[in-house]
């Protein structure tokens, strides 16, 4: 692999899907513009809109409406063929009936490339993937990690600016997924190329991304770096399906956020209806009485303490109504028991006031309401 | 009858994969149809090739009479060359068919099912009259050739018109394993294909149509080995001048009553076929992976 190749700018505006016979569009006039050797990842729940989005780029998929500019090109109208992306499927989609060298040696043939030229190229592809001597096996003899490097180096070999991968991880058990995860990582700084990368897993798109499109039914909530989605989220649905937060809903005036049940001092944010969110490792816990630090400070009874090896998560039932969880660092702290009676406390500006949107998607843990 | 359904012609997955616990109890269901194929097949074949070389003289007589007649050979080869010709019209009428089954809804694929399996619910014998009737020099394919200024053709009674009525009897065999292969395709790979870099048409060839082979191969076996032993369509559509192996014995059984060399030639028409069954499953076997095993895990 040459590491002068460059990534390729991919722009997309007003990106339309509408599938006959659907109600609603697929994808519904997003606009996103993906910077070259960027690792961008289009994050969601299943549903909204992700591999439809990729499908157009990749070209598999027509669009209805909107522009897709590679470097600059207009592409909408270009086979998938002609258009030089790479692509990794959640389901590898390795050819069953060619060997791994076979599938990988695939889109150089197609490419008209000379016999010794491929077989050199394919040698150093698998080398890529750490599965150099796998070459002879058929993907059925291969396990589900291995497919899935295969898929990767059959993606690469032909030094694409631009690689798409729909949940290539989706299938593998936990451990495997956080080592491909790495190994992603990796072939992105080495070949220097675009990713676009289609995850519904946050860990994954934290862990991963230079910057992240948070999906939802077919239009893009949010874009922007892991660290801007996580800390200044812009709508309760980012804040909530990006890691743990609690969320206290209410009416803000006069820099106090009245929740029906408490009054809290909010930071600065909209008007009129709206959620507070803050983050687990944001609160913190004080014994009944102690010295009061300043902010917010809630009474609370702990309902249950899950011990999660570096930290514990502490669940509580506020005085006034609703619950919530905060994260400790174990160790440094007593441990709190089930029943014990706390204050939980957190700093003003430690909190993020957002609009208050619809709900949270269902399998998110949420705070107090 | 050797059985080359797909699934089971897929060789090489994972042994853990797909064993299954296999006792006895299972072979012992097995065994009525042991029995069945036992007492009205192997007897009456091996009784067959007993009298080939005991009647009317102990020795390999019947044989090499047959082998020096030129009539028979000639018969050989042109049930052979006929039963090629009815396999590659039904692959040519099967492969686009069934594709078009794979790729419609729910409710036109099951009207097309029934329309694969129609020659199944009508009589053998109503079919080949109807054909008779369409094939007549004053019939509905001489008038239709004859509209476009190509007839009439004689067709009945010709290689041709046997061979066409053949084919579409035969069809529904060639339908259902090319159709089972092809459902069996993760259609992911066809786009997999074109993203890195095929055209439609390399696609296609390099990747649909070797997986839908192994379907190709199983109802070929079938139609060629069912169109070798075929008596009433071409007895009724061809005639005797180019009668095929079937109707030769019949005329030394029926006509001639002559057991020794219908039992030669029936020996012939069981070794032609199996030859040919061992060469297509010997084809098959080296091509490669499974057809149901299609990227592992996955959706
Ligand atoms: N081929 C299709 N025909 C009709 N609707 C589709 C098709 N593919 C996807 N959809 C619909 O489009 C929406 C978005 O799907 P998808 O892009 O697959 O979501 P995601 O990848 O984020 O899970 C879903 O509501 C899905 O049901
Ligand atoms: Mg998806």
């Amino acid at each position: 692999m040459p590491d002068t190749a460059t990534g390729a700018r991919i722009e997309v505006e007003g990106l339309t899907k509408l599938f006959p016979g659907a109600a609603a569009p697929a994808v519904d006039g997003i606009d996103l513009e993906i910077r070259p050797g960027e690792f961008m990842t289009l994050l969601g729940p299943s549903g909204s809109g992700k591999t439809t989005t990729l499908n157009m780029i990749a070209g598999f998929e027509s669009i209805s409406a909107g522009r897709i500019a590679l470097d600059g090109g207009d592409i909408a109208q270009l086979p998938a063929y002609k258009r030089n992306l790479g692509m990794v499927f959640q389901n590898y989609a390795l050819f069953p009936h060619m060997t791994a060298a076979e599938n990988v040696a695939f889109p150089l043939k197609q490419r008209k490339v000379a016999k010794t030229e491929i077989a050199r190229r394919v040698s150093e592809a698998l080398e890529l993937v750490h599965l150099g001597g796998h070459g002879e096996r058929l993907p059925s003899q291969l396990s589900g990690g291995q497919q899935q490097r295969v898929a990767l180096a059959r993606a690469v070999v032909f030094e694409p600016r631009a690689l798409l991968l729909d949940e290539p991880l989706g299938a593998l058990d936990k451990k495997l997924r956080e080592s491909l995860q790495l190994e992603i990582s990796r072939l992105h700084r080495e070949l220097g190329i675009t990713f676009v990368f289609v995850t519904h897993d946050q860990d994954e798109a934290l862990a991963l991304s230079d910057r992240i499109a948070v999906f939802r039914d077919g239009r893009i909530e949010q874009a922007g770096t892991p660290a801007d989605l996580y800390e200044t989220p812009s709508s309760r649905f980012v804040a909530t399906f990006l890691g743990d937060s609690n969320v206290f809903t209410g009416r803000v005036r006069d820099g106090l956020l009245d929740t029906g049940w408490c009054s809290l001092r909010a930071p600065g944010g909209p008007e009129g209806a709206v959620a507070l969110v803050v983050r687990p490792e944001h609160l913190r816990l004080a014994v009944p009485g102690g010295p009061r630090a300043e902010g917010n400070v809630l009474s609370a009874t702990v309902t249950d303490v899950v011990y999660q090896g570096a930290f514990r998560r502490v669940l509580v039932r506020f005085d006034g109504g609703g619950s919530g969880q905060v994260r400790e660092a174990a160790g440094v702290s007593r441990s709190v028991s089930v029943g014990e009676r706390v204050e939980v406390c957190w700093s003003e500006d430690a909190g993020v006031l957002v609009p208050d949107g619809a709900e949270p998607p269902a399998n998110q843990p949420v705070g107090a309401r | 009858m050797v059985s080359v359904s797909p699934v089971d012609a897929a060789p090489a997955v994972p042994a853990a994969a797909r064993r299954r616990p296999r006792g006895r109890p299972l072979l012992l269901l097995a065994l009525p149809a042991v029995v069945v194929l036992a007492v009205f097949f192997v007897v009456p074949a091996a009784r067959l090739a007993w009298l080939s070389v005991s009647e009317p003289a102990l020795g390999f007589g019947n044989y090499t009479a047959m082998a020096s007649d030129g009539v028979v050979v000639t018969v050989v080869l042109r049930t052979l060359g006929m039963a090629a010709v009815v396999t590659v019209l039904c692959v040519l009428c099967a492969y686009p068919y069934a594709y078009l089954m794979t790729m419609v809804g729910p409710r036109w694929r099951a009207v097309l099912t029934a329309l694969v399996l129609l020659p199944f619910w009508t009589s053998l014998m109503a079919r080949t009259f109807a054909w008779v009737v369409l094939l007549q020099d004053t019939g509905l394919v001489n008038g239709l050739l004859a509209a476009v200024g190509l007839g009439p053709t004689r067709l009945l009674g010709t290689t041709a018109g046997v061979s066409v009525a053949m084919a579409q009897v035969m069809l529904p065999f060639m339908v259902l394993p090319v159709y089972t292969a092809m459902r069996g395709i993760d259609r992911h790979l066809v786009d997999a294909a074109m993203g890195l870099g095929a055209t439609p048409l390399a696609a296609f060839l390099r990747v649909y149509l070797p997986l839908s082979l192994r379907g190709v191969a199983a109802g070929a076996t079938l139609v060629m080995v069912l169109s070798l032993g075929f008596y009433v369509t071409p007895s009724l559509v061809g005639s005797p001048q180019q009668s095929m192996l079937a109707q030769l014995i019949s005329v030394q059984v029926n006509q001639l009553v002559n057991f020794g060399a219908a039992g030669a030639l029936a020996v012939t028409l069981l070794v032609v076929t199996l030859v040919l069954v061992a060469g297509v499953q010997r084809l098959t076997r080296t091509g490669g992976a499974p057809v149901g095993l299609v990227g592992g895990a996955g959706s």
